[in-house]
C-alpha cells in the first residue's frame, strides 16, 4: 500500500520546499483551496479505506502490476548490462499517466467535488482524466493548446468520445504551458465544485507531492519484482523527463539505495547547442512557473521560452521540483538525448523486442543503449517504458515522409 | 511618509475614494506608457498601477493577457518598465506608482538590483501576484530597506485567521480581489465585497483597494461606497489595445475615459 514503503525523507517540507526549489507561488485566491486540498490529501493517505480503494482500482482497471520485462534480446546486442523494462505502457489507456488521474479522482470524489478539470499536451494526461472522470461520472474538462490539437487530433477526439470537453487555448504559445495556465484560470473561477488533476509533479504544493506518491507505484513494484527476478536491487535507473512524474515513480523508493545510479532523461529536440530543446535541467536555470520554484527554460528577461521535442509530451519548460533538488544534492544525474537518437531508439526496440515505446519513452531507451554497453554483463538497468508508441505512428510517418 | 500613505491620507481628509487606473507597461507600443500615465493623470487617477508584461499570466483574463502579449511583441523588460518610471518622474513628483506583475522577472533581476533601481527610479509599492505572503520573507525585507510598499492580495477565499496574517505583513494598501476568478471577470458581487472589507478593517488600518471585476462606472460607484479605493483594469487594457497612435486625440479619450469614472465615485 501507498503509504508503508515510501522512504522516510523529510523533504518536502510543510509548505512544499525542496531545498530552495518547489513552494506555493500562487495568486491569493488558490491559497485556501490548496491548503484544503493538503489537509485532504494527507489524511486520505492515511486513511485504509481510501488506500484499498485505490490498490483496487489499480489492480482491476489499471491493470497493475505493470510486468518488469528483461529485454534478452536487446540486451545482448548492447553487449553490456542486462536491461530490465518496466512495462507502463501495458497500463489501461497506454501509460503511467492513469496512476495519478485514479489517484486524484478518488480524491476529488471524497472531497465532494463534481466537475474535473486537466491540462494536456500531448493528450496523454487529458485521456486519462477524461477516462477516470467517465468511469465515475464526473464533468470533465480538458484544456489544450490549439497547436497541440493540431498535431494530437487522435487524442482530441479520444477524449471526445469519452465525454470530455476540449477547450482550445489560443494564449502564448498555444501548447502545454498555455493550457496549465488557462486550467489554473478555470480553476480559481470555479474553486467551490472544480478538482483541478494536474498531470504531472509540478504545479504548486502539494501537486508535486502528491502526484509523486501517486506514481510511485512503479518504483515500489519495480523493487519488488527486480529482487524476485534477480535476486538484487538494480545497478541503475533510467527514466524521461517532461514534468517528471514518471521518473520520480520509479526513482523514489530508490532514493535511499545509494548503490542504485539514477538517470533522468530530458529532451534534447536538435540538440543543447542549438537553443531547440526542451532540458531546463540541462540548459536552464532556476525560476518561478506554474507555482513553484525550479529550472526553467527563460530568456534573459524571465519571460518563459518555448521548447522544442519531437515528443509532445516532453515538450515543456519547466520540470517538477523535485528533480530540481535532485539534480542540485547530486543523488540524480540529468542527461539530454536528441530527437533523432530517440527515433533511432523507438525503431530498434519495436524490431528487437517488438514492443513499440511512446516516444518520450524512446528518450530513456536511448539513454541506455548509451549506458548499457559500459556496464559489465551481470548488471542491471531497470528502464521506465513510460508509454506505448501507438499514439506516435502519425508523428513517426510525417517524420519519414509517408503518407497514412 | 510614503507617497502612498500620503496618497490615502490626502483621499481621507478629502473625504475622496481613490482611483486606481491599470495598464500594461509598453502596450501596445514602449513609447505608448509615458503619454498614457499622463493622460491617467489627467483623466482624475491617484495612483497608477503598471503591469510589468509577463509571458504566462495566470491570474489574468483575457483581455490583460492580450496587453501582456503586445507589450511583449516589443520586448518589454522589466527593466524597460522601470526606465519608463524614471522617464515618468521626471514631471510627475506626486502620484504613486505601484508595479504589478508576477514574480519570475523580478527573480531574474534579482530582488536586490530590482528593489534598488525601482526605488531610484521612483517607483512606490510592488504588487507580485504569484508572490504570497509565505514565499515574500526575503523580498520583503529587501523592499523595507528600500523604502518600497509591498503590496498583498486578499481574496473571498481568504480566512479571518489569514486576513489578519496578511494584513501583518503588508504596506501601503491591502488590494482585496473582488470575487474568485481572474482579472476582467464579470462575477462581481457588491455585497460581498462589502461584508468582506468590514472584516477586513476590523484587524487592521491600512486602506482596502478592490479590483478585479470593476467594469464601468456604475459598478465603480457600488465598490467605492465599500472601501478606500478602486481599480479600474481591463477595461482600460481594452482600450489602449485599440488605440491607433499616441497622438493627443488617443490619448484625450482615455482621460475623457477615466474622467467618467472619477466622477462616478466622487458622487457617491
Ligand atoms: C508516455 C509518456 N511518457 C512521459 C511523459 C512525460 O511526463 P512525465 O515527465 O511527467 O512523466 C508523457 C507525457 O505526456 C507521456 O505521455
Amino acid at each position: 500500500m501507498l503509504n508503508n514503503s515510501l522512504p522516510n525523507e523529510s523533504l518536502p517540507d510543510e509548505n512544499g520546499h525542496f531545498g530552495p526549489y518547489g513552494g506555493r507561488f500562487v495568486a491569493e485566491t488558490l491559497m485556501g483551496p490548496l491548503q484544503e486540498l493538503t489537509e485532504a490529501y494527507t489524511r486520505y493517505l492515511k486513511d485504509p479505506e481510501f488506500l484499498a480503494e485505490l490498490d483496487d482500482e489499480l489492480h482491476h482497471y489499471v491493470g497493475r502490476p505493470s510486468p518488469l520485462y528483461h529485454a534478452r534480446r536487446w540486451s545482448e546486442i548492447m553487449g553490456g548490462a542486462q536491461i530490465y523494462l518496466k512495462r507502463e505502457d501495458l497500463n489501461h489507456t497506454g501509460a503511467h499517466k492513469i496512476n495519478n488521474t485514479v489517484g486524484q479522482a478518488l480524491l476529488a470524489k471524497r472531497m465532494g467535488k463534481t466537475r474535473i478539470i486537466a491540462e494536456t499536451g500531448a493528450g496523454q494526461h487529458g485521456v486519462a482524466t477524461a477516462t477516470v472522470a467517465a468511469r465515475l461520472g464526473l464533468e470533465c474538462v480538458v484544456y489544450m493548446g490549439s497547436e497541440d490539437i493540431k498535431r494530437q487530433s487522435t487524442n482530441v477526439f479520444r477524449m471526445k468520445l469519452l465525454g470530455a470537453t476540449v477547450v482550445p487555448v489560443e494564449s502564448g504559445s498555444k501548447t502545454l504551458k498555455d493550457a496549465l495556465n488557462e486550467a489554473m484560470r478555470d480553476w480559481v473561477t470555479n474553486i467551490d465544485d472544480t478538482f483541478y488533476i494536474i498531470g504531472t509533479v509540478a504545479g504548486p504544493h502539494p501537486y508535486p507531492v502528491m502526484v509523486r506518491d501517486f506514481q510511485t507505484v512503479i518504483g515500489r513494484e519495480a523493487k519488488q519484482q527486480c529482487l524476485q527476478q534477480a535476486g538484487r536491487l538494480p545497478d541503475a535507473l533510467i527514466a524521461c523527463v517532461g514534468g517528471g512524474s514518471n521518473a520520480i515513480g520509479l526513482f523514489y523508493p530508490f532514493i535511499e539505495d545509494e548503490d542504485v545510479a539514477i538517470y533522468g532523461v530530458e529532451a534534447g529536440g536538435d540538440g543543447l547547442e542549438t537553443g531547440h530543446h526542451a532540458a531546463p535541467l540541462n540548459a536552464g536555470r532556476p525560476g518561478v512557473l506554474h507555482g513553484n520554484r525550479t529550472y526553467l527554460m527563460e530568456d534573459d528577461n524571465g519571460q518563459i521560452i518555448e521548447t522544442h521535442s519531437i515528443s509532445a509530451g516532453l515538450d515543456y519548460p519547466g520540470v517538477g521540483p523535485e528533480h530540481s533538488w535532485l539534480k542540485d544534492s547530486g543523488r540524480a544525474k540529468y542527461v539530454a538525448i536528441n530527437d533523432d537518437e530517440a527515433l533511432q531508439a523507438f525503431h530498434d526496440l519495436t524490431k528487437i523486442e517488438g514492443i513499440m515505446p511512446a516516444l518520450e519513452s524512446s528518450h530513456a531507451l536511448a539513454y541506455a543503449t548509451k549506458l548499457a554497453p559500459k556496464m559489465k554483463k551481470d548488471e542491471i538497468i531497470i528502464v521506465n517504458l513510460s508509454g506505448r508508441g501507438d499514439k506516435d505512428i502519425q508523428t513517426v510517418a510525417t517524420l519519414e515522409g509517408i503518407t497514412l | 511618509m510614503s507617497r502612498i500613505a500620503n496618497c490615502f491620507n490626502d483621499l481621507k481628509e478629502k473625504n475622496r475614494k481613490g482611483l486606481i487606473p491599470f495598464i500594461v507597461a509598453g502596450d501596445p507600443q514602449p513609447g505608448f506608457t509615458l503619454p498614457l500615465m499622463n493622460a491617467l493623470v489627467d483623466g482624475g487617477a491617484d495612483l497608477i498601477e503598471l503591469g510589468v508584461p509577463f509571458s504566462d499570466p495566470m491570474a489574468d483574463g483575457p483581455v490583460i493577457q492580450r496587453g501582456s502579449e503586445r507589450a511583449l511583441v516589443h520586448d518589454t523588460s522589466l527593466r524597460d518598465v522601470i526606465s519608463m518610471v524614471v522617464e515618468f518622474r521626471k514631471e510627475n513628483k506626486q502620484t504613486p506608482v505601484i508595479l504589478m506583475g508576477y514574480l519570475n522577472p523580478v527573480e531574474v533581476m534579482g530582488y536586490e538590483e530590482f528593489a534598488k533601481a525601482a526605488s531610484e527610479a521612483g517607483v512606490d509599492g510592488a504588487l507580485i501576484v504569484d508572490l504570497p505572503p509565505e514565499e515574500a520573507g526575503e523580498l520583503k525585507e529587501i523592499m523595507v530597506k528600500y523604502d518600497i510598499d509591498l503590496i498583498f492580495l486578499i481574496s473571498p477565499t481568504t480566512n479571518v485567521e489569514r486576513q489578519k496574517y496578511i494584513s501583518k505583513i503588508a504596506s501601503g494598501f491591502l488590494y482585496y480581489v473582488s470575487l474568485k476568478g481572474v482579472t476582467g471577470s464579470n462575477r462581481l458581487d457588491t455585497g460581498s465585497v462589502e461584508e468582506s472589507v468590514t472584516t477586513i478593517k476590523q484587524h487592521s488600518d491600512l486602506p482596502v483597494g478592490v479590483g478585479f471585476g470593476i467594469r464601468d462606472a456604475e459598478s465603480a460607484a457600488n465598490v467605492a461606497k465599500v472601501c478606500d479605493a478602486v481599480v479600474i483594469g481591463s477595461p482600460i487594457v481594452e482600450l489602449v489595445g485599440n488605440l491607433s497612435d499616441d497622438s493627443e486625440t488617443s490619448m484625450k479619450s482615455i482621460t475623457t475615459y477615466l474622467s467618467t469614472m472619477r466622477q462616478a465615485i466622487d458622487v457617491i
